[in-house]
């Protein structure tokens, strides 16, 4: 129906922009929750961050920046008409989100073997601030692992687009704007690491 | 002013694409198709509303009560609320008006992401038929009331999860909407259609589309707590793990009351377009009434606990959150007074545009002013959770933003389908639908004065009197509401031919054929002066 070819790169990505406000917006609601909940019990939230693995946190944080690194370098290659280099780097941050996902598996799986999980028995038994923050523990890291399923999602399509040629040099908005999505979800991490994993 | 004289481009009525009838309405990207799509959904969902609402109606004359139980009479406020809120006040202007006239009346083909635009409709159905769904499914319709108040929504057997799901989808399709509005109002005005050219119905879209951008998150992720808090005990709300309820009234309020100003702010962009056209003159304080949209969507972003007065908070923050009230206040009467200045000495051509228009005015002014008295605190304490409560906000939504709506269908009937409708029979329609209007609902606000509570199945004796007459006004109301859309529908097939420009309009709608062509217009218009042009009629 649309009779009409349009095209506006800065449009598509004030778009983008605009919906990663809302995505920000979305956390900013559990930040407001953890902010109010943090102020109410402080020693337990502190003693929650101490039951948390700060160094698989800072390696996973490492691994997304890294990962946010070469989507970028994905973008520069495709300026450069270097296909084969940009899908060399966008699988690169495929493996790495990939990893992330695995690294975070295996932080729950510890923490659900302690007993460490909304409903439990072991986590009933714990102080209601503790109750509470691993309950936003496993809302907050669980939203943002949904957010890295969804951006790998998105930069897989990208990869086969550069694949199929469509995304080429003259015309990579998808992909920039799917390293801005990939990046936002790498900010929010960086948000999270302090909030739990150093909360101790 | 109808200049049009070429006609190579066919009406947007018109299939031409390689689907037909109704595919190509449901694989349709253009915005006035779009348009249409969102306003034949919404007013079927406002008729459910509106026959849930004549039933709770019927209730409360004592001898219905044999047929609905005091369960189905929750389920009934809360489906009631659901439905209106969610599927037809907060969407319906911007999702229909908005998608139909902003890029006409900023000079453009269609909005900046066209696709989108569709696929938020497709989440908005998607999301109505979710919540159709839970109140057959599950543990039977939600009883919670339309906002979900924790600790109830956590622990009861109804179907919850599946209503705040929906609410969630249709959250996602206001979002997107609003993500496109501001993205086509930056990129697509025709040259020379600067910032303040802009007809102030779009001002009050862009306004609009700000908080739908920086609220609606916030209500999302809170709905997904209160699924999280069903499903895994997660113990954000329950106090019982180190939860707060209280938060989620927070939680919620900081986006529901914003979205109050997204259902009313293109309510007020619609008047502010229909007032100067019938009093012929340009439309007074055109910036103040711009800065007022932006005005009222920053200042109503911090009042949300206005509606937790008596839930429990500090002193401080009650003072605090009455003052704003009272201050939102302004921008509002700043409209008022433009409306009014506007008419003022102007040649006015009363058609039942206008009428609706002058309705609005009325009926939201007592919205409005029964809000400030609930702004303060003293008065608030009395009147919380009475009918006094479900009065006020009729008025100011269904009066205001449903009678907007009504005018705004009036006023561009004739270009969204090329028809006429008869003023008579809306002239007929206008006078059971306001003696209904008022006895219903001023009758709720002194029931509530009187001190019944809201959301009661049974009533003193006392309240009988008061809850006979508001029955009695809800038939009046519906028999008008019936006799308005008849009117329209049967003008949709069997109407005159409407002209190009039937009310002497100037924006740039009204310059196109009635109903558009396809890509709107020939060539995109060059604009060179403002959108309320006057001048030439003013001099004579």
């Amino acid at each position: 129906m649309s009779g009409h070819v349009h095209r506006d790169d800065f449009g598509s990505r004030l778009g983008m922009w605009l919906f990663l406000v809302t995505e920000m917006v979305l956390f900013g609601g559990l930040f407001i929750g953890y902010s109010y909940m943090r102020f109410k019990y402080p020693a337990e939230f502190h003693h929650g961050g101490s039951e948390l693995n700060a160094t698989l946190g800072v390696i996973n944080t490492l691994v997304l920046l890294t990962s946010s690194l070469t989507v970028v370098l994905a973008i520069v290659a495709i300026q450069r008409a270097q296909k084969k280099l940009a899908m060399a780097f966008l699988s690169s941050t495929l493996v790495l989100g990939v990893t992330f996902l695995v690294i975070k598996s295996f932080e729950w799986a510890a923490k659900f073997h302690h007993g460490l999980y909304p409903n439990s028995a072991h986590l009933a038994t714990l102080p209601p601030g503790e109750q509470v923050f691993f309950g936003l523990y496993f809302t907050m890291t669980g939203l943002h692992g949904l957010h890295v399923i969804a951006g790998l999602s998105v930069l897989g399509v990208m990869l086969w687009w550069v694949a199929t040629d469509r995304i080429r040099q003259d015309r990579y908005i998808h992909l920039e704007n799917g390293g801005l999505y990939w990046h936002l979800v790498d900010v929010i991490w960086i948000f999270l690491l302090p909030l739990f994993y150093l909360a101790a | 002013m109808s200049t049009h004289a070429s006609t190579a481009q066919p009406s947007y009525l018109v299939d031409t694409g390689e689907r037909k009838g109704l595919m190509a309405w449901l694989t349709t990207t253009d915005h006035k198709r779009i348009g249409l799509l969102y306003l034949y959904s919404m007013v079927t969902f406002f008729f459910v509303g509106v026959g849930i609402g004549f039933v709770m109606r019927l209730v409360q004359l004592t001898t219905f009560q044999k047929l609905i139980t005091a369960q189905t009479y929750n389920a009934l406020f809360t489906v009631h609320g659901v439905i209106m809120i969610f599927l037809f006040v907060v969407p319906g202007l911007p999702a229909i008006f908005g998608n139909f006239f902003l890029p006409i009346l900023i000079g453009a083909k269609d909005v900046s992401f066209p696709r989108l635009n569709l696929a938020s409709w497709y989440f908005f159905i998607v999301g109505a038929i979710l919540a159709v769904l839970s109140l057959f499914t599950g543990g039977g319709a939600p009883d919670t009331g339309w906002t979900f108040y924790a600790p109830f929504s956590l622990k009861t057997g109804t179907n919850v999860s599946l209503a705040v799901f929906a609410a969630f989808v249709l959250g996602f399709s206001s979002m997107l909407t609003g993500i496109n509005f501001i993205t086509t109002i930056h990129r697509l005005r025709a040259p020379g259609m600067k910032w303040f050219r802009m007809p102030l119905m779009c001002w009050a879209l862009y306004s609009t589309a700000w908080i739908q951008l920086l609220a609606t998150p916030i209500v999302a992720i809170t709905l997904v707590l209160v699924i999280l808090e069903r499903f895994f005990g997660i113990g954000i709300f329950d106090p019982a793990k180190g939860g707060d309820p209280l938060l989620y009234q927070h939680l919620f309020w900081i986006y529901s009351h914003p979205a109050v100003y997204i259902m009313i702010l293109p309510a007020m962009g619609a008047i502010t377009e229909i007032i100067p056209t019938f009093a012929k003159r340009p439309v007074f304080g055109y910036k103040a009434i711009a800065f007022s949209s932006m005005s009222i969507a920053a200042v109503g972003s911090l009042v949300w606990a206005h509606h937790m007065f008596t839930s429990g908070m500090s002193n401080v923050a009650q003072m605090v959150f009455s003052l704003l009230t009272m201050v939102v206040a302004v921008p509002s009467a700043i409209k008022v007074f433009n409306w009014v200045s506007t008419l003022y000495k102007g040649s006015i051509d009363f058609q039942p545009p206008l009428l609706f228009a002058l309705t609005f005015i009325f009926l939201f002014c007592i919205g409005g002013l029964t809000g400030v008295m609930q702004g303060a605190l003293a008065v608030n304490v009395h009147i919380h959770d009475t009918y006094f409560i479900v009065g006020h906000f009729h008025y100011v939504m269904f009066g205001g933003t449903g009678m907007a709506l009504f005018a705004a269908l009036l006023y561009w009937f004739p270009k969204m389908w090329g028809k006429m409708y008869s003023k008579k029979m809306i002239y007929a329609a206008w006078f059971p639908m306001f003696i209904g209007f008022n006895m219903l609902y001023f009758g709720m606000m002194i029931l509530g004065v009187m001190g019944m509570p809201r959301r009661y199945y049974v009533h003193l004796p006392q309240f009988h009197t008061m809850h006979v007459v508001a029955t009695v006004g809800s038939w009046f109301l519906v028999l008008g509401l019936l006799m308005f859309f008849g009117t329209l529908l049967y003008a949709i097939f069997k109407g005159k031919k409407a002209e190009d420009n039937p009310w002497g309009g100037v924006t740039l709608e009204w310059t196109i054929p009635s109903p558009p062509p396809l890509e709107n217009f020939e060539e995109i218009p060059t604009v060179t002066h403002g959108p309320y042009h006057f001048e030439q009629k003013e001099a004579k």
